[in-house]
């Protein structure tokens, strides 16, 4: 392939001539770009200039349209062509340039417009979430009227994914968690010779805080966003059209099987690692202040109130059910492209896990007065 | 001047299953060749090779005399850059307007300005006859026979010198069909392309193809201009070309020919 170059001579009768030879194609150019759009607008203001053309090998949209720039967007006055070479300038001076400004042009008050898309999103958010719980109250009563409806297969299939399948990684980060808060605390204890309270503190600490808000982070992580995905994918993909068109309802078929299964599994998954987390911190106690586990499980019910226990349950479920909605919410909203699903899933594990710390702190406060140690 | 696409004793094989045994042939520079077949014939499967998406599992293609696989990068680059696919469902990135999706393997290069880039895509928009005003939206935004437009601008953004087309008029209506059709062959012949084209629908073969390639019993049963094909005896060329569907088609090209 021949390069594209440009000869500047003199003919006979003295006039100055521009010869222009070789491949005039994109893969040519693109490499020596730069320079060959430098040198041409050099020669472009020159009025007095032939312009030879029919030594060109190759021209190709991208040549002509660099041609045609220096040109000032019309044929030169002196121009030595070929016919063929003619039609590919025709067919790029048939379209004048229009200057199609881009997408919108920004505007002065633009922090305006950003505060605004900003607050509208956001009760768009709101307005969404809440149709969406309304809707499955509805289901629920249509359920309780008509049980044979209720998608027990689907709700099985999840309650499995989500809680079954979440047992180990929740046991493993609840026995290192338990070890970690054991040790820390028997370091501290020691020194005051308060042993026996490592019992207390990782009692109430485990139980009644720290397991949920631990299970509620993991499984936003881990079902939250793969619920999103995948509602987002069938959204992409038109099933959840195809599936209202058989007439099938998507919050009953899709949203309720996942709300109920969290729902279910949540407060399962908390007791397992908090029971897991508690394992690991008697065994860190053992080692560190040599306190017996049977010492351990004894005095453990009579620190720690049942009453927590039923806080952990109760926020087990609030906090599932929150995941499972948050996750469907931001999975429904996912428009056909990579981009937004991408985003959206994203944004259903951060609003997740902030709303689950949000209504944690509300909990704490309601339930203040409950299941404290005497 | 070496053929725009050689194939030679190609076999492929999907786990016991062998697609091609010994395939041969040979796409000419400027024809239009259209590629036909049964279903799982491996129509999809060879243009994929074509374009080194594919291995074959024997034999070799050959894109302009060159290997299209031999370890050197930056020549296999360059190869790569003077086809362009046109691919069934479009495939265009979904998180790009039209306008970026066409200036994609322009700005790829990293040597030209974003003023051309700018009129050069709209100038691949007004080849494919859409509107500058289409260039902002998004292919999620786009209608079935727009997709196909806005790909085949892009496949033609680096002015290739051969174009392929996996299934192009699938899934548009009679209508849009033909005007792509006449879309497709007039680009060719401004643009002197050699266009390769697999399909199912015989009014696009027959408007379209200067040379057929039937595909069959894992080889080329017969390649030739449509009335070749259609005098060679043989199940599935009779079953293909001569039902009613096939023959109207056909008169429907000829009468099309002779106003």
């Amino acid at each position: 392939m021949a390069g594209a170059r440009i000869t500047l001579d003199t003919d006979a009768e003295g006039r100055r001539r521009l010869r222009l030879s070789g491949d005039w194609k994109l893969m040519a150019l693109a490499p020596q770009y730069g320079r060959l759009a430098a040198e041409l607008a050099a020669h472009a203001g020159d009025a007095g200039l032939a312009w030879d053309v029919s030594r060109i090998e190759t021209l190709d949209s991208v040549g002509a349209m660099m041609l045609w720039r220096a040109w000032g967007r019309r044929l030169p006055m002196q121009l030595v062509s070929r016919p063929d070479l003619a039609t590919i300038f025709e067919r790029i001076s048939g379209r004048q340039k229009k200057h199609e400004a881009g997408p919108a042009p920004r505007s002065p008050l633009e922090w305006v417009i950003i505060v605004g898309r900003l607050a509208l999103s956001f009760w768009r958010h709101a307005v969404d979430m809440t149709a969406l719980i309304g809707q499955l109250v509805l289901d629920f009563v249509h359920i309780l009227r008509q049980p044979r409806n209720m998608p027990w297969r689907e709700t099985s299939a999840n309650l499995f994914k989500s809680g079954v399948r979440a047992m180990p990684v929740t046991a493993l980060v609840g026995f290192l968690i338990g070890i970690v808060l054991s040790y820390l605390s028997a370091l501290q204890l020691k020194t005051f010779g308060a042993d026996i309270f490592i019992v207390n503190i990782l009692g109430m600490g485990i139980i009644r805080e720290l397991g949920p808000v631990l299970v509620a982070v993991l499984v936003a992580g881990r079902s939250g966003s793969a619920m999103t995905a995948q509602l987002g994918v069938m959204r992409v993909t038109e099933e959840i059209d195809a599936l209202a068109t058989m007439g099938v309802s998507r919050s009953l078929r899709l949203v309720l099987p996942k709300v109920a299964a969290l729902a279910v599994a949540m407060p399962l998954l908390v007791l397992w690692t908090s029971s897991i987390a508690l394992v690991g911190g008697m065994v860190s106690a053992q080692i560190q202040l040599d306190i017996s586990y049977g010492f351990f499980i004894d005095t453990l019910p009579k620190v720690v109130p049942v009453a927590n226990l039923w806080i952990a349950l109760a926020k087990g479920i609030t906090f599932g059910m929150l995941v499972a909605l948050v996750a469907s919410h931001f999975g429904l909203r996912v428009r056909p492209n990579t981009e937004s699903l991408s985003s959206n899933t994203t944004a259903s594990v951060v609003t997740s896990i902030t709303i689950v710390i949000l209504v944690d702190a509300v909990f704490a406060i309601a339930t203040r007065k409950i299941g404290m140690p005497i | 001047m070496s053929p725009a696409i050689e194939v030679a004793n190609l076999s492929t094989r999907f786990g016991d299953y062998w697609v091609h045994r010994d395939l041969n042939l040979s796409v000419q520079r400027g024809e239009i060749l259209a590629l036909v077949g049964g279903s799982g014939s491996g129509k999809t499967t060879l243009l994929r090779q074509m374009i080194g998406l594919l291995h074959p599992t024997q034999g070799e293609i050959r894109l302009f005399g060159e290997p299209l696989f031999d370890g050197n990068v930056e020549r296999e680059r360059n190869l790569r850059r003077r086809f362009g696919m046109l691919f069934q469902y479009g495939a265009l990135f979904s998180a790009f307007n039209v306008f970026q999706n066409i200036a994609f393997p322009l700005r790829e290069l990293r040597t030209l300005d974003e003023d051309l880039i700018h009129e050069l895509v709209m100038l691949k928009l007004a080849m494919v006859e859409l509107l500058p005003r289409h260039a902002w939206l998004m292919p999620a935004e786009l209608s079935g026979g727009m997709v196909k437009r806005v790909a085949l601008a892009r496949a033609l953004a680096m002015e290739p010198e051969l174009l392929l087309l996996d299934e192009p008029t699938a899934g548009l209506d009679p209508d849009r069909s033909e005007s792509f059709v006449r879309l497709i062959r007039m680009l060719g012949e401004q643009l002197g392309l050699t266009v390769v084209l697999v399909t199912h629908d015989l009014d696009t073969l027959a408007a379209l193809a200067s040379r057929v390639a039937v595909l069959a019993e894992q080889r080329i049963l017969a390649l030739g201009t449509v009335d070749d094909i259609m005098k060679v005896d043989h199940p599935f060329i009779r079953n293909f070309f001569c039902c009613d569907r096939a023959q109207r088609a056909l008169q429907n090209r000829i009468c099309g020919e002779c106003p």
